[in-house]
């Protein structure tokens, strides 16, 4: 076994772990936190079916980034929809047999890559040639697109200039699953590729990245815009009690 | 009038390049130590204020469900940078809205987050100091917490409440806002914002009772503390003496009269309006809002109906049942509370209400849809009822109808520029900058249809316009209330 392998067993145990701990801890913080009053932003869904919808239109489409810039939008779907393909087909990288509908990404796999690219292009332009929108950039900001883009531009070299050792690569993946570590190829492309995803997994809790599980808990979007119907108290606005006030006698 | 340029209404609306610091002096009066006291908040900057601060700010957010997902979410993507109408009438970068979020999130990430304890220069966060409390004071002072960025951040991050919370911190701490918090504290001590005792108000009303019969001949009442009343109206105490508030008032008694319907104003609880919002202070919005309660109960009426206010209709629509409900003692066959235009349009629909649309002949309108109303609420039972229903009410009473461009009415309605606590004349010049895109697009209705009558459903609006469309050489009497409109139609004692 490799001193390299070791390092990259290791790592992507630690990544896999600030992932999913940091994660579950952020959404158990989400979901602890009360929401003492009715905020949905109006006009609000008044059934929880049709928060659903609401919800359901704003995580696939996004709804609510299309009505306020198509720019953006654009750059921001096409960058999601990729990757959210690019990630489903990693998966026959960790599954045997592969899932049976990841195959059926292979006529998309051809464009996700550059998509991801060019979406991330978009959005970085903006934060240098839109003045409003370099104004609210941060180095972090910068760091997030450079690590997305070095992860997108490291595997698609990989998939048309530099192949690695697929067979390998999967047998160390299943081999970290099973705790039977396999041999890590040791293609530095393929190092850059696996250490930058790493990176982004461990950053992901503590980062911007929140959006993903906040969106779910976001009141504004997810509550039902039903406050005369139903009396909606959570947190300081339960220990209210109004049973003495005003009551004659 | 004052020593700024009012920004020049353009053919088409532009968005602005950035300018910094354009609206780095607009700050509001401090309050006063006696003021700081009617509300419950210390008089002057407390010792060890930046720690005590920090420790308010964490405590907010872990009560706040909202805070804990916007302060965390923000991915910076621009979407909302040109969706303030403050920041369209100033140029300043720090109103955009994801900027005047950064300047709190900012203090946040240093205190609370791994990535602001550890890498503060990469993530911009912040230590709480003397500048960045007095730029809070500032910038939290430029937000009429209207809501248009939470409809277009993909994440529905509300601006609204960050501003809320950064001024709880400041008035925890000691550094109040006089305007907001001189009102909460007469409210208070009085029952109304304007500090109007019961005498003045009874006086106010029995010459409002005169003039209606005057003009019209016919005994409109204006009942006060009237026990066994049907119908407790609850308005914003403007609608009392200020113009073109009244005539909404007017508006409202004519329809009580001529629906048959019994109705009383409370003199203990005179005032929809609840500006404990502004200043994100819950122990102070129950306050205020529980002598509404109190008078319900001890008037004993059957329902309650809120006047013309946007903030208010927003405290009352989406906070009184939890606040100061149940409302278990009320009728539950009526919305409670239910809004003032709800309860006119349902008379129209059954024809209760004879208008006569020609008594507005004189005027061609258009409707500004208030901000806490359009995004913040609801009226009738459908999503979106808030904009169909001030609106068919209108057409029942006019001929000229037209609505000002799409993208500025409706959800995406702009602020008059005045809400949220900045009605004040210290903060003129915002107000007038502020005011540009609702402006904007009146022009292009006055222009391409010659309106000539700014129809509006809360208090604010009707001072801010009032105010403000001088400065874009518009008369200051072509606002008006709704319900002025109906005062005009409705044709009384037609049935009988
Ligand atoms: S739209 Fe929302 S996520 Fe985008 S910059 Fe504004 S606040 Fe942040
Ligand atoms: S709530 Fe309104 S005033 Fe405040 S930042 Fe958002 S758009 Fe601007
Ligand atoms: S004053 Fe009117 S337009 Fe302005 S914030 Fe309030 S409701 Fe909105």
């Amino acid at each position: 076994m490799s001193l390299l392998t070791v390092i990259y067993a290791l790592l992507f145990y630690a990544a896999t772990a600030l992932l999913a701990g940091g994660l579950a801890y952020k959404i158990w913080v989400y979901a602890r936190t009360p929401q003492p009053l009715k905020i949905p932003t109006t006009p609000a869904p008044t059934t929880r079916l049709g928060v659903a919808v609401r919800m359901v239109k704003e995580v696939t489409v996004f709804e609510s980034l299309f009505k306020s810039n198509k720019w953006i939008w654009l750059f921001g779907w096409v960058f999601h929809l990729c990757l959210l393909v690019e990630l489903l087909w990693h998966l026959r990288y960790f599954t045997e047999p592969v899932w049976f509908f990841v195959p059926l990404l292979h006529w998309f796999i051809v464009f996700t890559g550059f998509g991801m690219l060019a979406g991330l292009a978009g959005l970085w332009a903006r934060r240098f040639l839109v003045d409003r929108v370099r104004y609210i950039s941060g180095p972090s900001d910068h760091l997030m697109l450079a690590l997305l883009v070095g992860i997108a531009a490291s595997g698609l070299t990989m998939k048309y200039l530099v192949h690695t050792d697929v067979v390998a690569l999967k047998a160390f993946f299943l081999g970290l699953l099973y705790f039977s570590w396999q041999p890590l190829p040791a293609d530095p492309v393929l190092l850059a590729h696996l250490a930058l995803v790493s990176i982004l997994m461990m950053v992901f809790p503590v980062s911007k990245l929140l959006h993903a599980p906040g969106v779910f808990f976001s009141p504004t979007r997810n509550q039902v815009d039903n406050p005369r119907e139903r009396r909606w108290t959570a947190g300081w606005s339960a220990e209210i009690d109004n049973s003495k006030i005003g009551r004659p006698g | 009038m004052a020593n700024f340029e009012t920004p020049a209404l353009r053919e088409y609306p532009v968005i602005p390049l950035v300018q910094e610091g354009t609206m780095a002096h607009s700050r509001p009066f401090v309050a006063k130590p006696d003021i700081q006291a009617s509300v419950g908040f210390p008089g002057e900057l407390v010792e060890n204020w930046e720690q005590k601060a920090v420790v308010k700010l964490g405590e907010l957010v872990s009560q706040s469900r909202a805070l804990q997902v916007f302060l965390d979410s923000c991915v910076k993507c621009g979407a909302c940078t040109d969706k303030c109408h403050y920041y369209l009438g100033t140029s300043d970068p720090k109103n955009m809205p994801v900027a005047r979020q950064d300047l709190l999130r900012s203090v946040y990430r240093r205190y609370y987050t791994f990535a602001g304890k550890y890498f503060p220069k990469l993530v911009g966060a912040r230590d709480m100091t003397k500048d960045v409390l007095d730029e809070w004071y500032t910038y939290f002072h430029q937000c009429s917490q209207c809501r248009r960025c939470s409809v277009f951040c993909p994440y529905g991050i509300d601006t609204a409440e960050i501003s809320m919370a950064a001024r709880d911190v400041m008035d925890h701490v000691g550094m109040g806002q006089k305007y907001s918090n001189e009102i909460i504290g007469k409210l208070h001590k009085i029952g109304n914002n304007l500090g109007l005792p019961e005498p003045a108000l009874r006086d106010t009303l029995e010459g409002l009772e005169e003039d209606v019969k005057d003009a019209t001949g016919v005994d409109v009442k204006f009942p006060v503390d009237m026990k066994g009343a049907e119908v407790l109206l609850i308005t914003p105490s403007a609608d009392f003496f200020a113009e073109p508030h009244i005539d909404g008032l007017i508006g409202y008694a004519k329809v009580f009269h001529a629906a048959g319907i019994s109705w009383t104003l409370s003199s203990y609880a005179s005032e929809a309006a609840n500006f404990s919002m502004f200043i994100g202070s819950h122990d102070n919005l129950h306050k205020v809002a529980v002598r509404i309660r109190q008078a319900a109960l001890d008037l004993g009426v059957k329902r309650i109906v809120v006047g013309e206010c946007g903030h208010a209709w927003r405290v009352a629509y989406s906070f009184w049942n939890t606040l100061i409900g149940p409302f278990d003692f009320l009728d539950q066959n009526y919305p409670v509370p239910q809004h003032i235009c709800e309860f006119t349009y349902d008379l129209i629909q059954r024809g209760a209400l004879t208008l006569d649309k020609t008594a507005n002949d004189d005027k061609v309108v258009t409707f500004h849809d208030s901000c806490n109303v359009a995004r913040a609420s609801r009226m009738g039972n459908m999503p979106g009822g808030q904009f169909v229903i001030p609106r068919e009410i209108i057409k029942a009473c006019v001929n000229n109808f037209y609505d000002m461009p799409a993208d500025t009415i409706g959800e995406s309605t702009f602020c008059c520029g005045g809400g949220g606590g900045l009605l004040t004349d210290d903060l003129v010049e915002l107000r007038v900058k502020g005011a540009l895109p609702r402006m904007q697009a009146l022009q292009q209705v006055v222009d391409e249809h010659g309106v000539n009558y700014l129809a509006a459903i809360c208090a604010i609006c009707k001072s801010q316009f009032t105010k403000v469309l001088p400065y874009y050489k518009h008369p200051m009497d072509m606002i008006g209330s709704v319900h002025g409109l109906v005062s005009n139609a409705i044709v009384l004692n037609a049935k009988q």
